[in-house]
């Protein structure tokens, strides 16, 4: 991806099937320029995880993608030694003098190497992915700073082992947790949120070029209409595309009651939510016109 | 900082470097953490984006220097007044007067074609159009009389004369073309843009600019509208439910507090003669979050009550063991209501209309709520459970009945109290906090989200956060 501008950046994203926005663009464009982590912050299902599988298609990187949750450590997000075969070495060694084998079974041979290693070693530049970053706990987090600020492990039996090019890396975090200073002062900050009826809808014919244009419109309008109301889980960019290839397949023509009731269930995702978004929406929208006769 | 700004005085060393620096530190006063590490930042950002594109400029600092949500808001706030001022100071310095050229094009246009491309820029969000026509109207309208002197004031008056109005916009009779609405949004656009021309009108006038001031404390605190920060709510109480479910989680495996289970350790000694060599634990039960909250809903919390009716309706969404009372002079359970209603403004219609917890006169006594809270659920209480009480400890002269707090507090595990007041109006007046707040594991002021996670970080064991 030429990163010569802003706009640039854009393009090169709309290329690879996301319609950044200006700051998301911008953002996108100062990671690269300024070699910082991104932070992406936002609710559910705006498309944070998208943004950095975009960057990764549209700067020709691969994506190195490590999924936080509760529990995760070092061994599963760094390095691992390879206990196993340092076990077979030592036994297939049999007279070998310990110094010997000690230095072996410490050697990069025997390590496991987890998503955060393979970033840092990879020789190609990547894109990191930390996905979820909150659902970790602050000890983790505070593991990660090293990664951040230096782009380097430091691994007690090897030394440290920084990164030979510099990898993109974007975080994402659903804020159901405050993260650390410490770690947001490393990164830039970037909130996405629900895009607007406009650019909503562009993302939507981007998805399903057949989907008629009024319908389009249609669908996204109904959409923020739901977004609008108190739910426990709004419908994402994701459930809208969803939503719009299920109206395609349905042959529908226009969204009235029948359909809306029929497919909502794409949407809406909750028992009470249901509800709601029944009596809230599904009475704003046209009877389905009888066929005459 | 909010001493009036002299024309001269104010003006600093020249230099976008300066002018920046100025703007971290207005965002410090205001509580964003902007660090030196930050500002480098930011600085390198702006080495790479044009200067002349508001928005680039704009989103690089913001990227850079605004790291929540929260911060990102009084970022907007103040990037506006903070550049707008400067722009203005370096106009007074350098004796710019706009008013002449701006005149010139007044009064020569009529006013309904000046509406009618008011509503079209409106409609098209030019905001550079939005501007000038914004100038227009001024000129137009705003010279007779040198208008009120109150911006607020003018900026309705233009608007009404333009016939601008949210929403369904009733046509004028004699124009048959169908107008698109122009919804509230845009509207506010537009009137930002008048606000912002009066008074860099009122500046040019008296070349002086008006004497900065901190935002209001309401600007950004507690949130009265129940819709509006209600999402603010239930993302502090999301966090204290992770917080409350991982706690034990934390202390697994570093044997924090764990206490030995002798029988087992003397049944494993047997192995090695008799020799205790290998400790055994008691097994950590996780705490059952099972959580009492007690809801003061009478007048002198009026305003804060919607803020905790929020609480309440977040917690409800987030702990499924919980029981929720609300309480003016008894108290009342209101379990029932928050479980199978979803939306906020029926809940809260629901209580004031059943709950029934007003007697006679409608003032807190705290007394005796405490008497029918234990009465009604003292056995059901055990340590393991949380009591939260949301009130402010007013008593309005009547028994604080102190000793049944300390047995409620006696028989729960942890108490907590949250105070929709200040700390410094505690025990002024009729207020009896320090009687209770001796029981209570912890009181806590609580009257922005801010101070909610604040709570949230203590009952979860973190450290307070500075203020």
């Amino acid at each position: 991806m030429a990163d010569g501008s802003v706009a640039e950046v854009k393009d090169a994203l709309a290329q690879a099937g996301y319609l950044a926005d200006e700051s998301a663009a911008l953002v996108s464009f100062l990671a690269q320029r300024l070699g910082k982590p991104v932070l992406v912050e936002g609710p559910a299902g705006v498309g944070k995880t998208e943004l950095a599988k975009a960057l990764s298609r549209a700067t020709d990187r691969q994506l190195v993608r490590l999924q936080c949750y509760e529990g995760l450590d070092e061994a599963k997000a760094l390095y691992e030694w390879n206990y196993r075969k340092q076990l077979l070495r030592i036994q297939a060694g049999g007279e070998d003098c310990w110094e010997d084998v000690h230095g072996d079974i410490f050697d990069k041979e025997f390590l496991l190497e987890r998503p955060l290693m393979q970033a840092i070693a990879s020789p190609e530049p990547v894109v990191l992915l930390i996905d979820e970053i909150d659902k970790t706990d602050q000890e983790f987090e505070a593991m990660l700073l090293e990664l951040l600020s230096d782009f380097q492990i430091t691994i007690p039996e090897l030394g440290q082992v920084s990164a030979t090019t510099m990898p993109i890396v974007v975080l994402t975090s659903n804020n159901s947790r405050e993260l650390t200073e410490a770690l947001k002062r490393r990164c830039l900050y970037l909130w996405l949120d629900y895009p607007g009826l406009e650019r909503e809808m562009e993302i939507v014919r981007l998805h399903t070029p057949e989907l008629p244009e009024a319908l389009a419109r249609r669908l996204v309008e109904v959409v923020e209409m739901i977004r609008a109301l108190d739910l426990k889980k709004p419908p994402s960019i994701a459930e809208s595309i969803d939503w719009a290839r299920t109206l395609l397949l349905m042959g529908a023509e226009d969204i009235d009651r029948k359909t809306f009731e029929q497919s909502m269930s794409i949407i809406v995702k909750h028992r009470t939510d249901i509800d709601l978004v029944a009596e809230r929406v599904g009475v704003k929208l046209a009877e389905p016109v009888r066929p005459q006769g | 900082m909010p001493s009036p700004y002299g024309p001269k005085a104010e003006a600093g060393p020249p230099g976008l470097a300066a002018k920046l620096l100025g703007f971290c530190e207005e965002l410090r006063s205001e509580g964003v953490a902007v660090g030196t590490s930050e500002i480098l930042d930011a600085f390198a950002a702006l080495e790479q984006v044009p200067w002349t594109s508001q928005d680039d400029f704009r989103e690089a600092l913001a990227a850079t220097i605004a790291k929540s949500q929260e911060d990102r808001r009084l970022f907007e706030l103040l990037f506006e007044r903070w550049f707008f001022r400067s722009a203005e100071a370096a106009a007074i310095e350098r004796g710019i007067d706009e008013t002449a050229q701006r005149q010139a094009g007044g009064d020569r246009l009529d006013i309904d074609e000046l509406r009618e491309q008011v509503r079209q820029a409106i409609i098209e969000g030019n905001e550079g159009e939005m501007r000038d026509l914004a100038r227009l109207a001024i000129a137009a309208f705003g010279r007779q009389g040198e208008g009120s002197g109150v911006v607020g004031v003018d900026v309705q008056r233009i608007r009404r004369t333009l016939g601008l109005s949210a929403g369904t916009q009733a046509p004028a009779e004699d124009s048959a073309a169908e107008q698109v609405p122009i919804d509230r949004d845009q509207l506010n656009r537009f009137e930002r843009h008048l606000r912002r021309e009066l008074e860099r009108d009122l500046i040019e006038r008296t070349s002086t600019l008006p004497p900065s001031r901190p935002l209001a404390e309401l600007d950004r605190a507690l949130p009265t509208n129940p819709t509006q920060d209600l999402a603010a709510v239930h993302r502090a109480v999301s966090q204290m439910k992770r917080r409350l479910a991982t706690l034990g989680h934390e202390q697994r495996g570093r044997r924090r507090g764990q206490s030995i289970d002798v029988r087992r350790t003397m049944r494993a000694s047997l192995e090695t003669g008799g020799v205790p060599m290998h400790l055994r634990y008691r097994p950590k039960r996780p705490r059952r979050p099972e959580i009492y909250v007690l809801c003061d809903v009478s007048t002198s919390v009026t305003s804060a009550s919607v803020f905790f009716l929020s609480v309440l309706h977040a917690l409800h969404d987030s702990f499924r063991k919980l029981r929720s009372f609300v309480f003016i002079e008894r108290i009342s359970e209101v379990t029932d209501v928050f479980e199978h209603e979803r939306d906020f403004r029926v809940i809260a219609k629901r209580i004031s209309s059943e709950g029934g917890v007003a007697d006679v006169s409608g003032y807190t006594d705290y007394g005796r709520v405490w008497l029918e809270f234990l009465g009604q659920i003292s056995d059901e209480l055990d340590p393991r459970s949380t009591v939260i009480v949301l009130g402010d400890a007013r008593t309005n002269g009547r028994e604080p009945h102190a000793d049944v707090f300390a047995q409620v507090s006696e028989r729960a595990g942890r108490l907590f109290w949250l105070n929709p007041e200040p700390k410094l109006y505690w025990n002024y007046g009729d207020s009896v906090m320090a009687a209770y707040e001796r029981y209570c594991d912890g009181a806590f002021e609580c009257w922005t989200t801010r101070h909610l996670e604040n709570f949230v970080n203590v009952v979860a064991g973190g450290v307070p956060a500075a203020d």
